[in-house]
């Protein structure tokens, strides 16, 4: 009952932002389109870290492969659904791949060493020119026909966008619910109670790290065609760091953490470079080091993130 | 050869700098299981703070100590209380999200509050160089290994020889046993919070010159002072020596012989290759899986 | 040798820690659906010799063999394929897990494939027995909530259950009863007896609460310093000279 309502909920929103694009300008849009792209990626980065806790600072690579992926074969002519395969795979065997120093060492270790992973494939991205046009980075990238449907316009390369950001989140939620999302837990919460129960901690380890690579994978082909230009600036290791943020501010290891993670690293920033009121022109230079302060006094208030909020308070409340 | 000797110089030079960033990394771990994201940044706002002094008519000497005095209170004390203390009781990763935070917060304050652009930083050395058994050795090199080499030593002896610094000792080893000897273990991590804020500015007066003071000149510093720690054992002090020289020879033959694009990539790939082999670093001790 | 003696064989296990020998040569069988209760000082090797036995350190020398087969230094994750569970001596549950998803984790991995059970249903086809646990626990008003929020006896009832979850042939239990509210102890006890009875696995059980084991064991090992000092029924083994020497020495 409770759930359905939920469910219902759920779907008007999602309709909502769907029709918001009738009425809002192009540059509106095209941020709300940029928003769905990167959730894809923090959506996988909370299975990784939230749900599996495996510390990574390495989710803007894997994005980047993809969209790298996407605008040598788009360009190539290939099909869009085609190319949105190839960069899952790659992604997903790069991520397994990295899940190996995951097998060794832990956290804060872990986190330099995807940290590391990053800035390699950055240079890589940089240095390459053949392949990635090195620091001119590659243009023209072409929007997809898909079905004999053309997406080439904004709101329907926008609502595209929306409608695979759904089917992901939709495949996401299933497998979280499925007994793996338990075995996910189960290795973040004791990984060494979790072996001597028959749960395979190197299996999950090396796939959580896989599948979320994978998400940001498939981000990082709908980012190449949305921006129709890339180069290595939005795969530096920074944007590792917002997306790691990102899941965290919003509420490590819920769902919906991410959705609202998101807005504060993506939406916000932009819609503060795009205003013109003086008071908030003081705010775009001024935003990431309030957004910095504001994760550490979250960590020292807050660490469950702002989802937890609602808890936080029946808890207090439930108290005599 | 003469190249290849020169080259090897100058690495060593480098690398102790790293090793200095490195060393105070090694040093809060020890004492307080603090992993500092943002020890770049305590590198970074140090060469600022010179950087104003000497602007504002100061001989660097007394602009260093400036630095210092306010690196202890602000990235020593301030950054304790205020970060760490409430923090450092839930784990290892609420500290690290924290001082990830803290780092962004010091970066774009720089930025936005005074530049982003680089800034020409005096050397503390004469320029110029000069030449011995048919290499070129520059005065700025050997200038940086004497200043690290002294304060390495000076380190040492505080550690090894006074109360003060074995008590330090004590409690990164073993703190319950150290706090049974009845040993003060608050102003213990206390001390190593100073130190660590004390090598940050020499750090800074060093690489200052070459890096120039930017805003963002700690992300490089900050990411090879840690893999310096790891790649020689963080549980060891000598570990943080050993990687720091090591990245930074290493760092200076690839750029010369391999590429300079992929400079930046050697400490990294040195450092992967370390933790799938041997993930308790070169000279680390094992620490045994705990049941 | 027949079947039944070769359902678990310690043989002269040792294990080193530096000079310190933690397990010093120690050898016992065990039968199934039999329960031996191991006792001993703090510091004479129990845990050490459960870890030994449990993939969780390699030992110096010695062999396990479990069923007739060599598995000695196997990998934990090997031993729970082969139907051996423990408990652990500190709390170990997961902590952000409702009781009932902690039961079911410990027996999810247990049906079929990892494939397949990404296609499972979310209790994985053993909700019902993780509901049956709870039941035989009494954890039935606390089965929805985090299991790292409740008390540290609710803990250690759940850290067991989940132990048991997979029907287990062979559970090794550390010390079950430290931390247990002692009205909670004979509870415990019945408990063990009831799974023991039902289910039929062996246990090898570490407890310092002697009331405990010499009710629940039939046979008791005493352990001193690495090695075993005495062995046989229980009234043998607490009449026994060395061993009363050994615990009032310390």
């Amino acid at each position: 009952m409770k759930a359905g309502i939920k469910l219902v909920l759920l779907g008007a929103a999602i309709l909502a932002l769907a029709a918001s694009a009738l009425y809002l300008k192009r540059s509106d849009v095209y941020l709300l389109s940029l928003y769905a792209v990167y959730l894809m990626a923090t959506f996988g980065l909370n299975l990784t870290v939230g749900y599996a806790g495996q510390m990574s600072l390495g989710q803007a690579a894997f994005f980047g492969i993809g969209a790298y992926v996407a605008a040598i074969l788009l360009k190539l002519g290939w099909p869009f659904l085609l190319v949105l395969l190839v960069a899952a795979v790659v992604c997903f065997l790069v991520g397994l791949a990295l899940g190996f120093p995951a097998l060794r060492v832990q956290h804060h270790y872990l986190a330099f060493a995807t940290l590391g992973f990053n800035v390699l494939v950055y240079l890589v991205m940089r240095n390459e020119e053949k392949i990635t046009g090195g620091t001119y980075g590659i243009s023209a990238i072409p929007r997809p026909t898909i079905l004999g449907v053309d997406l080439n316009g904004h709101v329907a390369y926008y609502w595209f966008t929306l409608g695979s950001l759904v089917a992901l989140g939709a495949l996401l939620w299933w497998l979280l619910r499925s007994p793996w999302g338990r075995a996910f837990a189960a290795l973040r919460d004791n990984p060494i109670r979790a072996e001597s129960l028959g749960i395979n901690i190197t299996a999950y380890t090396l796939l959580a790290f896989a599948i979320g690579a994978a998400c940001a994978g498939v981000g990082g082909v709908y980012f190449a065609s949305l921006v129709e230009f890339i180069e290595p600036g939005p795969f530096h290791f920074s944007t590792s760091l917002m997306m790691l943020l990102a899941v965290i501010v919003g509420g490590q290891g819920r769902f919906f953490g991410p959705v609202v993670g998101t807005i504060v690293i993506i939406l916000v920033p932009e819609l503060l470079r795009s205003s013109s009121a003086p008071w908030l022109k003081f705010m775009q230079v001024w935003y990431l080091a309030v957004f910095g302060v504001g994760v550490v006094l979250l960590m020292v208030w807050l660490p469950g993130g702002l989802l937890s909020i609602p808890e936080r308070f029946a808890r207090k409340a439930g108290k005599p | 050869m003469g190249e290849l000797v020169q080259l090897v110089v100058s690495g060593v030079a480098t690398g102790a700098i790293y090793s200095l960033a490195a060393l105070g990394f090694t040093l809060l771990w020890q004492a307080s299981g603090t992993i500092n994201f943002a020890q770049g940044e305590f590198v970074m706002l140090p060469a600022f703070a010179m950087l104003f002094c000497v602007l504002a008519g100061m001989p660097l000497w007394l602009g260093v100590l400036a630095a210092c005095a306010a690196a202890m209170i602000v990235l020593g004390w301030g950054f304790k209380r205020l970060i760490v203390d409430p923090l450092i009781r839930h784990g290892v990763i609420p500290l690290v999200i924290a001082t990830l935070g803290l780092s962004t917060f010091l970066k774009t304050t720089v930025r936005a509050g005074y530049s982003a652009e680089a800034h020409q930083f005096g050397s503390p050395f004469p320029g110029g160089v000069f030449r011995i058994a048919g290499i070129n050795v520059s005065w700025a090199d050997v200038g940086t290994l004497l200043v690290a080499g002294i304060i390495v030593i000076a380190l040492q002896t505080f550690v090894t020889r006074t109360v003060t610094g074995r008590a330090m000792q004590a409690v990164a080893q073993n703190t319950e046993a150290a706090r049974v000897l009845g040993i003060d273990v608050k102003r213990m991590v206390l001390y190593t919070f100073l130190i660590n804020a004390v090598l940050a500015v020499v750090a800074a007066l060093l690489i200052t010159p070459t890096y120039l003071a930017k805003f963002d000149m700690g992300d490089s510093i900050g990411l090879k002072a840690f893999l310096a720690a790891i790649i020689g054992g963080f549980n060891q002090t000598r570990g943080a020596l050993l990687g720091g020289v090591l990245i930074g020879v290493l760092e200076n033959l690839v750029g010369f012989y391999v590429s300079p694009a992929y400079k930046e990539g050697v400490a990294l790939m040195l450092f992967l290759g370390v933790i799938l082999v041997r993930p308790e670093g070169l000279l680390g001790k094992v620490e045994e899986r705990k049941v | 040798m027949s079947a039944a003696e070769r359902f678990l064989e310690v043989r002269d296990v040792v294990k080193h820690y530096g000079a310190i020998r933690a397990v010093d040569g120690v050898t016992f069988t065990l039968a199934p659906g039999e329960i031996v209760g191991v006792i001993g000082p703090n510091g004479s090797g129990k845990t050490t010799l459960f870890n030994s036995i449990l993939g969780q350190i390699r030992p110096t020398s010695g062999s396990v063999a479990f069923r007739g087969e060599d598995v000695t230094g196997m990998a934990p994750l090997e031993l729970a394929r082969r139907g051996v569970g423990r408990t652990f001596q500190t709390l170990q549950v997961f902590g952000q897990l409702s009781v009932r998803d902690n039961l079911i984790a410990a027996a999810q991995e247990f049906q079929g494939s990892m494939i397949r059970r990404m296609f499972a249903a979310p209790d994985a086809g053993v909700g019902r027995r993780a509901d049956e646990m709870i039941e035989l626990f009494r954890l039935g008003h606390v089965a929805d909530l985090k299991a790292g929020t409740l008390s540290y006896g609710q803990q250690k009832l759940i850290d067991i259950a989940m132990a048991f979850m997979p029907a287990p042939r062979l559970v090794l239990l550390d010390e079950p009863c430290a931390g247990v509210n002692p009205s909670l102890v004979e509870e415990l006890r019945e408990l063990l007896v009831t799974l023991n009875r039902t289910q039929g696995g062996s246990f090898v059980v570490i407890e310092h609460n002697m009331d405990f084991i010499m009710k629940l064991c039939p046979h008791v090992i005493c352990m001193v310093e690495g090695k075993v000092l005495a062995e046989g029924v229980p009234a043998e083994v607490q009449a026994n000279r060395a061993v009363l020497e050994a615990y009032l020495g310390n």
